[in-house]
């Protein structure tokens, strides 16, 4: 038995065989809990499989709305046999063991230092539905049910969840409410009921949302003015472009004349996806595409033609672990460094990191201004955590005064203003030159647009010295983007203190919670989430200004580290990496740890 | 450059309806070797466009890398042109035909760019029938690296440094044919008079419209031995029928005797008027445009002229419904929902 009893604060973790309808019962039991105004984050932890395979629904509740990952499972909900060994062994000293008690547990599932819930769920089902398929899904419904009684959830929270969930097909609502009070009554007439751990209704979330990044970066996109989009289906990015599908069907669907105010190809390969959106762009279309890292190595020679011919391309990488095919349903922040310098030759990407699914949203379509105003790629590097996890976010906001910015663009009556065009001229001394599209003008402003070396007029040349005032322009450019892209999030005003951490994307909500439970051991740190590359000076001025900097980051070999020495020429003796990349999202336990092994000889001093 | 084209021209050379004369249709001096059938072929190009009175900043010249991807500086200077990357302009072509649909895409590809490093993206977009042209500019070898065989070289056949090739070759006509093509045509770069009418049917075509044109490359495959020296094309070239292409629904003026003369009209109103010299196949039927093909090729002969023609094209942007006016002329009116709409997201994601 736990010690004392926890309200608001325990994990949840759904052991499942995917492809049996246990997605939508585990979202119903998070929703209900974000409901009732409580901080709530679930994560998949999925197989690449479409069925039989097994599959983890973890969920953790938070009043002090910590909504990264913790270790120490304090339910297990164990519906899948394949994992049951492993399952019993995940839980926590102290923890429950739900199970299907349809069959007897045999003794190797018994350990005496959990607590065991058995529900017989197959037989229940089995007396209350005949249809087979029923039977299958009802008994994800039971579960729920049981958990409500067992953890306290709002029963009419969840009786709301499913009539919004089967609107339009109503009759199936008394079904599903029916099976849910299945779960219940077996609690009440079995249990003692609520658990140690269990709910109580807050108001902590005030207008926030539920929701997934990768669905908020099409939602970006379409809000952005993309009207091309080219992608090729790779898990974990597939639902970025399927969120944008949809969400164009609702908003750029033309009722009147049946036609769509967009074009979205399911390219050959991810070399057909982003050479479409280097078409797209370079004729005046703001045009996207989705891949994760796979995709990326394959886009690494179109990245550099647009980088050297200069073509804006949006390209939004929901990152998974890697090399090669690596684990293709687990995360990672591992493709900084490929992104980073991206094709061959001299090249530099422009890189965003989001870590909210509103900065998914915010973005994306600020990655289109800046994609256009730069006349370069911008890689948004997002994560399978991210992407494809529901998270607590503020909620989305859009200026309807806003306009998009498209960069230095000339119209006819201006090219008629000027003498010669020059594509490739500095006029204005910022290392951005203007452009034209296609069409404008029927004797100013066409060019030929190469990968090959050419003069400030678009003509082909090998003369040294003019491949060397592009290139050098190019770096003037770089140095012109780091007044475009977001500065950093500083977490103190004013140091604190000579520790600072530094991550970035999906490593905030631990790096968070970790920092907010050093804190009450009285060990203080200042912060720094980084946002874009390239870094700006506050980043600069961050890693200057303390003695040591915990690089907290989700890959074997401390990219960003490595990006922060070769661009910052920072002090690698004050750089301390804390690194996580076992696929699973990185833990304040686990930074604590680490930061704690580099501070220890202080803290034995304290 | 080493030299500079005479900018000078005869003040009474003819001019076509927009009152522009051949010189405006022109490019840069080509920097191929001399007698390369590249340069035959871009002569096409500019008197093609000349002859449909296009404007030339309404079409935009798309290129592999190779010697045939260079000559689109050779030809229309007024239009945009985009030189990419090896094998990848048809997805480059692609995605600038998305974004809009109201200029004319002219593709120039080698064999070496679109039957091996870009033959996915080749077959990809002959799949989804985009409107363009697509010329492939055959000579069965690398030029830019020194004459090694490309995969549209013969089995048998005998390159400069006296390899014979071991490997089947693809041949690209009847590949698009069978991948769904709407236009399929071959030609030689030595027969200017068959080369323009068909570049100008291509172009009004409203899909994807290919031009196989074998191209002799005069200096690492112009030898004894091999079946792309102009000498071998010359006498094997079989012409499968004469056509005459009239931009606009109006009386047939080529004079062609009685019976042998098919017209065709195309959905923008132009016909075009083919004189087949066999009766062994329709240009207009698939599989007897195959039969052609391969008969043709047992035979060691090359057919040329328009191979297959599928007058009831629906082109990519009819596939996909996209709107009438182009993608890229549309702004935050038509294409932001605004943010009344995001609270009703945000209000459904609670």
């Amino acid at each position: 038995m736990l010690s004392s009893p926890k309200v608001n604060d325990f994990v949840v973790r759904f052991a499942n065989v995917n492809g049996t309808g246990s997605a939508s019962a585990n979202f119903l039991f998070t929703k209900a809990i974000f409901r009732m105004g409580i901080p709530v984050t679930p994560k998949n932890i999925f197989p690449s499989n479409i069925q039989g395979l097994p599959t983890w629904y973890e969920v953790r509740v938070s009043e002090k709305g910590y909504l990264g990952r913790r270790e120490g499972i304090d339910l297990m909900v164990a519906v899948n046999p394949q994992s049951m060994l492993k399952d019993v062994a995940d839980v926590r000293p102290g923890g429950y063991f739900l199970y299907d008690s349809s069959k007897k547990l045999h003794s190797e599932y018994i350990r005496e230092d959990i607590n065991y819930i058995g529900i017989p769920l197959m037989h229940m089902c089995n007396e209350a539905y005949s249809d087979a398929r029923q039977r299958q899904l009802f008994k994800n419904i039971i579960y729920v049910g049981a958990l409500a009684a067992l953890l306290d959830i709002e029963f009419k929270e969840l009786e709301g969840l499913l009539a919004e969930q089967f609107k339009g097909k109503e009759k199936l609502i008394p079904m599903n409410v029916q099976a849910l009070q299945l779960g219940v009554d077996y609690v009440h007439k079995n249990f003692k009921y609520p658990l140690d751990i269990r709910l109580e209704r807050r108001d902590l979330l005030g207008d926030k949302i539920l929701m997934e990044g990768n669905a908020a970066c099409g939602l970006g996109a379409v809000y952005a003015g993309a009207t091309v989009a080219a992608w090729y289906p790779i898990t974990p990015s597939t639902s970025v472009v399927e969120a944008f599908m949809d969400y164009s069907e609702e908003f750029r669907f033309d009722k009147i004349n049946g036609k769509k105010n967009v074009a979205i190809v399911q390219a050959e390969d991810e070399l057909a996806a982003i050479g479409m959106v280097i078409g797209a762009s370079w004729n005046g279309a703001r045009s996207f595409t989705s891949t994760s890292g796979p995709g990326v190595s394959l886009m690494n020679e179109f990245l550099g033609l647009a980088y050297f011919a200069e073509i804006p391309v949006v390209l939004i990488d929901v990152q998974r672990t890697g090399p090669s095919t690596g684990m293709p349903t687990r995360t990672q922040q591992s493709d900084v460094m490929e992104a980073a310098y991206a094709s061959h030759g001299d090249t530099k990407q422009v890189l965003l990191f989001p870590s909210t699914p509103k900065e998914c949203f915010d973005m994306t379509a600020d990655a289109f201004d800046l994609a256009e105003q730069l006349q370069t790629p911008v890689i948004m590097l997002t994560d399978l955590d991210l992407g494809m996890n529901d998270h607590v976010s503020e909620p989305l906001v859009w200026d309807d005064k806003r306009k998009y910015k498209r960069g230095k663009v000339l119209t006819a009556e201006q090219l008629d203003k000027i003498e010669k065009f020059g594509r490739y001229l500095d006029v204005d001394g910022d290392g951005i030159t203007y452009r034209t599209y296609p069409g404008t003008h029927p004797v100013k402003g066409s060019f030929f647009t190469r990968g090959t070396s050419r003069d400030e007029y678009a003509g082909y040349t090998e003369d040294g010295g003019a491949y060397k005032r592009n290139v050098d322009r190019l770096t003037k450019k770089w140095e012109t983007s780091k007044t475009y892209v977001p500065a950093p999030q500083i977490y103190n005003k004013e140091n604190k203190s000579e520790n600072g951490f530094l991550f970035f994307g999906t490593s905030q909500y631990s790096s968070e919670e970790a920092m907010d439970l050093m804190k009450e051991d009285g060990l203080i740190f200042d912060a720094i989430r980084i946002k874009s590359f390239p870094f700006t000076k506050e980043v600069e001025d961050f890693i200057n200004s303390h003695k040591r900097i915990f690089v907290i980051e989700q890959n074997r070999d401390a990219q960003m580290k490595s990006l922060l020495m070769i661009e910052l020429q920072a002090d690698p003796n004050k750089l301390f990496s804390v690194l996580n990349y076992d696929g699973m999202p990185i833990t304040a336990d686990h930074i604590i740890n680490q930061v704690s092994k580099v501070l220890s000889p202080e803290l034995k001093q304290v | 450059m080493t030299y500079i084209r005479p900018k000078f021209r005869h003040p009474q050379l003819p001019k076509n309806n927009l009152g522009y004369t051949l010189a405006y249709y022109e490019g840069a001096l080509s920097t191929l070797c001399a007698g390369c059938g590249h340069d035959s072929i871009s002569a096409g190009v500019v008197q093609a466009c000349y002859d449909l009175n296009i404007e030339p900043h309404k079409l935009a010249k798309l290129s592999g890398i190779g010697c045939s991807s260079k000559t689109p500086a050779y030809f229309l200077s007024n239009s945009h042109g985009f030189n990419s990357v090896h094998g990848r302009m048809p997805s480059v072509a692609t995605g600038a035909n998305l974004a809009n649909r109201d200029l004319i895409y002219f593709g120039v590809s080698g064999d070496g760019d679109t039957a091996s490093i870009g033959m996915g993206q080749f077959v990809h977009a002959v799949r989804r029938n985009l409107n363009m042209v697509y010329i492939v500019m055959n000579n069965g070898c690398y030029g830019l690296t020194k004459g090694q065989d490309s995969a549209t070289a013969d089995y048998g056949s005998k390159n400069k440094s006296g390899n014979v090739n071991l490997f089947e070759s693809i041949d690209l006509a009847s590949l698009a044919i069978e991948l769904g093509a709407t236009f399929v045509a071959q030609s030689f770069s030595g027969d200017k008079a068959q080369m323009v009418p068909l570049m100008k049917a291509a172009i009004s075509h409203p899909g994807f419209a290919f031009i196989n044109i074998i191209s002799p490359c005069v200096t690492f495959n112009n030898n004894m031995g091999s079946t792309k020296s102009y000498d071998f094309v010359r006498e094997h070239v079989e012409a499968t029928s004469t056509i005459d292409f009239v931009p606009t629904m109006k009386e047939i003026s080529v004079d062609y005797k009685e019976g042998t003369v098919k017209q065709v009209k195309m959905h923008d109103g132009s016909v075009i008027s083919l004189q087949k010299l066999s009766d062994a196949w329709d240009p207009l039927d698939r599989q007897s445009a195959m039969n052609a093909i391969i008969n043709a090729k047992a035979k060691q002969e090359i057919l040329t002229g328009l191979l297959y023609l599928n007058p009831d094209s629906q082109d990519l942007h009819s596939l996909l419904q996209t709107s009438d006016k182009p993608l890229n002329e549309m702004g935050e009116k038509e294409l932001c929902p605004g943010n009344d709409a995001l609270t009703e997201i945000n209000a459904g994601l609670r």
